[in-house]
């Protein structure tokens, strides 16, 4: 079936299967960021943004994206490399295969939870797991940016 | 400008965090045939028949292969240095099914959808047998896991398959009977502990295609490329010469990826139909046929004098390697010699073991690599012992650890070069109050609070085994290339040697650049494991680049047309001092890029005779709601010596991760099997690893030794910081409940059950 929708703020067409899932059609167009990590919904690799909203793209059928804005970090660079700077300071991005997903959880809970607590913070993230780091670097990288954020804003 | 003992960035670091495709998965080529493995339902059977012909006329189905097509040579997956201790056990597929999701048959496909529809179409008789699921009955059970006559046992490891044994060892330092017989007080005890999934975030994944000169190529996600080149001429039965292994990023590995667990299907694909093949596990598969941790079973005798000095320890370990004996000879021993060695007041150590075979999931390496079982072991008995003298159980490892300077007989008689155990302690007593608190005491909700103490070891690379190899080259310009053999999965290997290079030459780490492991082009490396590459690959970065500060110089005086001898190299310019003889580092390696000179490059190989050891005090502090018997680590320290910090973050990092996964391990890891083998948990809902809901506050410091055979003073840190939390927290419960909980995990039931039978 077709859909159209807008990925990364580009209109597009794209043929998809009716139970092919969002993270498997993100990956067949070039969305390579999207990681796969158990297609049941339990480790949160494959968030991507539906409409500004992260949601898990293996949870999520691909024809439910027509009229729709996927957002993936293909689509947020700038944002991206800004947050991204803060966990390669602390040496926490490890082996990197949960960072995509994790990067889309983060910038979304900074546009959603203007000055979020620390449990709100290991709350919103629940859902992200990480097997290298033990998520205490994720936390001093996150506190750091969401800090330099705030300093902008204020 | 000195980098080592600084946090540098990881070099690939803002790659990996901006989502680049760089991982096995992101380059697969677009023709490459999709695999899909048909599995089998039954944990022991044989096969009767297989019928793939319907399955062989669904369109886009390129090949259907079954046993029949398969090499006849057994071989072993396990990623070791030749000749392998693991037995040559396996074949890519068997008509004998020794676990549940043992492969049946290949099929490639055009897409994953079709090979999945097509494998659904294949007919498969079995004659289904009883399986051996008992690990305790698993030796001379009259139900074999390997009866087939081409098994192979390359070295002396006491393999018996027509006794289920894989191997046996033992040894003992004194006389343990008598030592024992004069003790004053001597504990008996049992500790279990079950098989633990490595959970890297990616999953096993490999391509393979065929090159221009007709070679196979095989792009795999794996810790040990140059042993999977060889353990896939061993399957495939073609010459190493004939293969070329490439290790792109990694997404993990933790030991896991020690063990080729998906490359030889794509490989056989490849070279039986001549096209790119491609297989990526789910996480299913690789949680129910991966590489896990041995079950253990050990029993602790335990001796000492009433003023707490520990005379004596007994320890014998039975291991479950399941249905093939990956790693089951070598991480058995590290159950025995990085436990026993942390007490440096024994006068006498015992250590024997028994690895049998069974028909669960055939386990392999995992970070801790079997020490992490016997640390759990002898460092609970240890709290027991403390307990049953009514001594803090921070004094009695005081009073018996081992020291620097002392001989670790139970450790191959290895010299304790550098160790600040005893100051770990000291530092983490005085980062936990442990000496202004209590260890236990009760909450206004009724939430119970106590805290518990280990202490840990591991080793630095398999002591006369394991080899780093440097390749480094100036370039024009003067920027280096470093070549490799060892696996960044993403440690950050690659960025700490370069960190160790650009001090041992003068120079910016970002004129270092790093290039891994390509087997047709990176020096030989045994690959990253064993906690090996700081130490080795480290070792060798320091010879390397010594032998090509000498090439410059020399090659510098020469274009200079001073005398070498006289001649300095600061690392940015070659100068003949007290005159205005200069070239620098940049014109020298312009000049060796033009005729009449000389590319300057150096390769060193590097191994040690002894595998120095990092040590670690572990401290935990837990909460527990005695109506549900839930338990939190609410605050956790530790504090290591890994000799000289090579970079300050990543250290901390890996301390605090595998931290996290010894939680996972001692509260919630825990793989099951039902009546029938097959495994219950076999996903991510319900094989739970830490969130970071259950990570608690992790506080980590370091006290640095400094190891004098080490690159800089550097000893290891990936393996050792999984140890102590299994008994540490172990003990925070027995100080908070007055229960020892003598099986991993300790679940929420165990505790609540405990509390009501009190």
């Amino acid at each position: 079936m077709t859909i159209k929708w807008t990925l990364n703020g580009a209109r597009r067409t794209d043929e998809v299967e009716p139970d092919e899932t969002l993270l498997h059609c993100l990956r067949k167009v070039g969305c390579l960021s999207v990681k796969c990590g158990c297609e049941t919904s339990g480790c949160g690799l494959c968030t991507v943004w539906l409409d500004g909203k992260p949601v898990l793209s293996c949870s999520v059928p691909a024809p439910r994206a027509d009229g729709r804005e996927v957002t993936t970090l293909e689509g947020l660079q700038a944002e991206a490399a800004e947050l991204g700077a803060f966990l390669a300071d602390e040496g926490a991005e490890q082996c990197g295969f949960c960072a995509p997903g994790f990067m889309m959880n983060v910038l979304a809970m900074a546009r959603e939870l203007k000055t979020p607590t620390e449990e709100e913070i290991q709350h919103y993230l629940a859902g992200n797991l990480c097997r290298c780091s033990g998520y205490q670097g994720q936390l001093r990288a996150i506190r750091k940016y969401l800090a330099k954020k705030g300093g902008e804003q204020a | 400008m000195k980098t080592v003992s600084t946090g540098v960035r990881k070099k690939d670091a803002m790659s990996l965090v901006t989502g680049k495709p760089v991982y096995t998965g992101d380059l697969v080529p677009p023709n490459a045939l999709r695999i899909k493995l048909l599995r089998s339902p039954h944990a022991r059977a044989n096969i009767i028949s297989i019928d793939a012909s319907r399955a062989k006329m669904v369109p886009g189905v390129a090949a259907v292969f079954t046993w029949e097509d398969m090499p006849q040579s057994r071989f072993t997956t396990a990623g070791q240095t030749w000749p392998e201790p693991s037995p040559y056990d396996r074949l890519i597929l068997d008509r004998h099914l020794r676990c549940a999701g043992d492969p049946v048959a290949i099929v490639a496909a055009e897409t994953e959808e079709i090979a999945q529809r097509a494998m659904r179409l294949i007919k498969v008789e079995y004659e289904v047998l009883e399986p051996l699921l008992d690990f305790t009955k698993a030796l001379d059970n009259p139900i074999l896991v390997h009866p087939e006559d081409n098994f192979r046992s390359l070295c002396e490891v006491g393999t018996d398959a027509k006794r289920n044994l894989v191997s046996t060892d033992s040894f003992e330092v004194g006389d343990v009977e008598e030592e024992l017989a004069r003790c004053e007080v001597v504990l008996e005890r049992t500790y279990n502990t079950v098989a633990n999934n490595q959970t890297m975030m990616e999953p096993f994944c490999t391509y393979t295609y065929l090159d221009e000169y007709g070679r196979l190529n095989v792009v795999s996600s794996t810790q040990v490329p140059f042993h999977v080149r060889r353990i896939l001429s061993n399957a495939l039965e073609i010459p190493k010469s004939q293969i070329r292994v490439v290790k792109p990023r990694i997404g993990g590995g933790f030991g896991a990826k020690q063990s080729a667990v998906s490359e030889m299907f794509p490989a056989i694909v490849t070279k039986l139909t001549g096209r790119p093949a491609y297989l990526c596990y789910t996480r299913q598969e690789s949680m129910a046929n991966g590489s896990p941790r041995h079950q253990m079973q050990m029993k602790v005798r335990i001796g000492a004098d009433r003023d707490g000095s520990i005379r004596c320890i007994d320890l014998y370990a039975l291991s479950n390697a399941g249905a093939y004996g990956d790693h089951g000879p070598t991480t058995i021993g590290l159950v025995g010699h990085k436990s026993l060695a942390l007490y440096g007041s024994l006068r006498a150590s015992r250590f024997v073991c028994d690895v049998v075979y069974t028909n669960t999931m055939g386990a392999g390496a995992y970070r801790g690599y079997g020490a992490t079982q016997g640390i759990f072991a002898v460092e609970s008995a240890v709290n027991e012992m403390a307990a049953r003298l009514g001594m803090d159980p921070c004094v009695i490892r005081e009073k018996n650890m081992v020291r620097q300077g002392q001989v670790m007989p139970a450790y191959y008689g290895e010299p304790c070069n550098s160790c600040t155990l005893d100051k770990c302690m000291e530092r983490a007593k005085e980062m936990m109050g442990w000496d202004k608190g209590p260890t236990h005491w009760t909450l206004p909700n009724g939430h119970l609070r106590g805290r518990g103490v280990a202490m840990a070891m591991q080793g630095s690379g398999i002591s006369g085994v394991d080899i780093g190899s440097v390749e480094i080259r100036l370039n024009d310009g003067g920027f280096y290339t470093m070549l490799v053999g060892c696996t960044d999965m993403g440690t950050g290997c690659d960025t700490i040697l370069a960190q160790m290079a650009a001090d041992c030459l003068d120079c910016s780490v970002d004129d270092i650049s790093v290039r891994g492991v390509d087997t047709d082009q990176s020096p030989y490396d045994t690959g990253s494991y064993a906690s090996a590459t700081t130490y080795v690959t480290g070792g060798a970065v320091v010879k390397a680049c010594a032998e090509l500060r000498d090439k410059i110089r020399i090659e510098g005086a020469r274009l200079l047309g001073v005398d070498p001898q006289a001649a300095q190299f600061d690392g940015e310019k070659v100068f003949l001092p007290g005159t205005d003889k200069v070239m620098t580092r940049s014109e020298i390696g312009w000049a060796s890029y033009a005729g009449g000179s000389r590319q300057l490059s150096a390769t060193q190989s590097n191994s040690s005779p002894i595998s120095p050891p990092p040590f670690m005090v572990g401290m935990a502090e837990v909460d527990i709601d005695p109506e549900t018997g839930l338990v939190r680590v609410v605050d956790y320290v530790g504090v290591v010596d890994c000799g000289t910090v090579i970079n300050t973050n990543l250290a901390r990092v890996q301390t605090e991760g595998g931290i996290v996964q010894g939680i996972g391990m001692a509260l919630l890891e825990n793989i099951q099997y039902n009546d029938k083998g097959r495994m219950l948990n076999d996903s991510l809902l319900q094989y739970r690893i830490p969130t970071r809901l259950e990570a608690g506050k992790i506080r980590v410091e370091f006290v640095p030794s400094y190891e004098p055979t080490g690159p800089f003073g550097a000893k290891s840190i990936g393996e050792l910081v999984i140890n102590t939390p299994s008994p540490a927290i172990a003990e925070a419960i027995r100080a908070a409940t007055g229960h020892m909980f003598r099986t991993l995990p300790i679940r929420p039931e165990d505790v609540a059950l405990a509390g009501l039978e009190e």
